[in-house]
């Protein structure tokens, strides 16, 4: 490390001007990676409202998607299928997975079992989503026969529950130690210290990990190919194909007609929309916990 | 309880309260409500605990599933199955070769652009950027995490691919390298390379600044302190001290790449042949998986398609494993 720092011992205005060069090119090329990664963000977002805006009508909300050759239709089917498998997932897995992050921050602590399901929900935070569709399919779609929504609910569940575990047990790391003896010198039990002291304490970093995991579940479509698959028509049984906004994009963005394509346009605007409106009302919910 | 202590007035009914703790019939009370309590607190843990084994269970399930689903096309092609150059589900001969090449070329060209950009909005966040702007920045890399990578594929497909194939690709190809030939058709193994980058850099770039902010205060200080410029003080001061995190952060975003299936499905070209140019439409594993799945055939297509799941999911699982073990020790390391 000393070896490269320069040598004062002897003024070298020719070193002198290399380092102050060096440094200038330096903290440009870093000024200009951050506007790299602003302009690529602005220009997606740009890119959406430009051409999904124009696709949003009164038949987009109303219509089911169209069939092949036909005119007009809109998303109806595919929004209200995307809604029930969100909503659903998010309602099994938003309990799992507070249970599972209390029981890692305030039973398990440095256990060797808690220490491996930590590895564990590491790597299923960022294991690759097109692989857990795989496993959904193995033991919730080959084993009844047919695709279903219910299958989708179970693959996002399973993407969800890691991202809830993980903020939950970090949220719960934070609540000092004091809280919960003061809690305990009160003579009450361990649940109720957890369910109304110290998850209490966390509520909004814990709605934040909720908040968070549905926006990963409304964009993820990778684990819903072979688990919900799609439908065309209007349908509330998830015990069926199901139509979802991420599936119908990609096969009407990646099909021939243009009206499809601009149908996808406009499903990829609103969900990115609501997954970036989501993704900054928990930061909003959460900077007011930190600051409290 | 504890103020009527204080209070010398309630003497009396602290003593009444002692003596009437002694009774049978209060302490049998108390006996049992105390009961109740660890038998409430033992349920609740074993409640808990069981969430937490759920957990650890749907990995070893999908490891033991897919190994099972996987069985008929190791039995079929034994290791033939991991050198093959054949992918055809019309001939039911499958190799892994074509597609694990996608996997790890397309890959490979994200990290090549996404470390070093990674690297300079962390060193700008961390160094150059003014305070009150850290936090809105910082904010953008992230809100950039959180953009689904189904967004990034039809970005990819409609407005990057024909961007590159009009400028980039006929420039590159103009040089005569031999990854560079052929006809510029947009999409491929370049153009999957290139929208991986941008979906890498927001995760690698987060590492990198969240282990920067680890260096103590005092070390770069001192290195300001004897002339350096803020170039040689990350050079010599900061990347010294943070190396393990950053190489974690840079397998963090590895292991996004190798498993990201949307984005690269869109723009990769999906054909099951291999070229020597990256310029040619090629397959990632998580590509072949999401074209064909679907309408696979049960008897070999499926289980084969089934191994190639196995294989990423085993790649990125000691990939990911590392990123753990890297970015921990990255970020423990608090104090001189």
């Amino acid at each position: 490390m000393a070896t490269n720092l320069p040598s004062f011992t002897a003024v070298d205005p020719g070193l002198y001007r290399r380092r102050k060069v060096t440094n200038a090119v330096g903290l440009v090329l870093s000024s200009v990676s951050m506007a790299l990664g602003l302009i690529g963000l602005l220009w997606i977002l740009w890119t959406l409202a430009y051409n999904g805006l124009s696709a949003l009508s009164w038949d987009f909300f109303t219509k089911s998607t169209p069939a092949p050759g036909s005119e007009g239709g809109g998303m109806a089917n595919a929004i209200l299928g995307s809604l029930m498998i969100v909503g659903f997932a998010a309602v099994v897995s938003t309990p799992i997975g507070i249970l599972a992050g209390v029981y890692l921050s305030e039973f398990g602590r440095s256990s060797r079992f808690a220490q491996a399901t930590r590895f564990v929900v590491d790597i299923m935070l960022s294991a690759p989503s097109i692989v857990i569709g795989l496993f959904v399919f193995a033991i919730a779609v080959a084993t009844v026969g047919h695709f279903s929504g219910w299958a989708g609910s179970l693959a996002l569940s399973l993407i969800a529950i890691p991202v809830v575990v993980r903020t939950t047990e970090n949220m719960l790391n934070l609540v000092p130690g004091s809280l919960r003896e003061a809690a305990f010198a009160l003579g009450a039990p361990r649940w109720k210290v957890s369910v109304s002291v110290t998850l209490r304490a966390v509520k909004g970093g814990v709605v934040t990990g909720v908040l968070l995991a549905i926006a990963r579940m409304i964009g993820e479509t990778a684990p819903l190919l072979f688990t919900a698959l799609n439908n065309q028509f209007f349908s509330t049984d998830m015990a069926q194909p199901m139509a979802n906004l991420p599936v119908v994009i990609f096969n009407f963005a990646m099909s021939p007609y243009e009206d499809w394509q601009k149908l996808a346009w406009g499903g990829a605007f609103l969900i990115a929309l609501v997954v970036l409106a989501i993704n900054i009302a928990a930061r909003v919910l959460f900077r007011d916990k930190v600051q409290a | 309880m504890s103020t009527s202590a204080t209070h010398p007035a309630d003497d009396d009914t602290m003593k009444r309260d002692t003596q009437s703790a002694h009774s049978p019939t209060t302490q049998a009370a108390i006996a049992a409500r105390v009961a109740t309590f660890a038998r409430a607190d033992r349920w609740f843990e074993g409640l808990t605990l069981s969430f937490a084994l759920l957990v650890l269970l749907s990995l070893a399930g999908l490891l033991v599933s897919l190994m099972y689903e996987a069985w008929p096309a190791f039995r079929a092609f034994g290791a033939n199955f991991l050198v093959g150059t054949t992918w055809s589900p019309s001939d039911n001969v499958y190799g892994a070769v074509i597609a694990i090449y996608g996997t790890l070329a397309t890959s490979a060209i994200a990290l090549i652009f996404a470390v070093p950009i990674s690297f300079g909005i962390a060193l700008f966040l961390t160094e150059t950027c003014p305070l009150w702007l850290r936090r809105p920045l910082g904010t953008a890399i992230e809100l950039l995490a959180g953009v689904p990578s189904i967004i990034y594929g039809i970005w990819g497909l409609f407005v990057l691919a024909p961007l590159l194939q009009a400028w980039v690709q006929p420039l590159l190809v103009a040089t005569g390298l031999p990854f560079f030939a052929g006809p510029p058709l947009g999409i491929g193994i370049f153009t999957a390379g290139m929208v991986l980058a941008l979906m890498v850099i927001p995760f690698t770039a987060s590492v990198m600044r969240d282990v920067f902010e680890t260096v103590p205060p005092v070390l770069k200080e001192s290195a300001y302190g004897l002339g350096c410029t803020t170039w040689e003080v990350v050079r010599n001061v900061v990347l010294p001290y943070t190396r393990v995190g950053v190489i974690g952060g840079v397998m963090l975003g590895l292991g996004r790449a190798l498993g990201e299936t949307m984005a690269v499905t869109f723009v990769i070209g999906n054909a099951n042949r291999l070229a020597p140019s990256l310029f040619a439409p090629g397959n990632s594993i998580a590509s072949t998986l999401a074209n064909e799945f679907a309408e696979a055939d049960p008897a070999l297509h499926v289980p084969a398609l089934f191994a190639l799941g196995l294989l990423l999911f085993v790649i990125t699982f000691f990939v990911l494993a590392a990123a753990r073990w890297l970015t921990a020790r990255g970020t423990r390391r608090a104090g001189i």
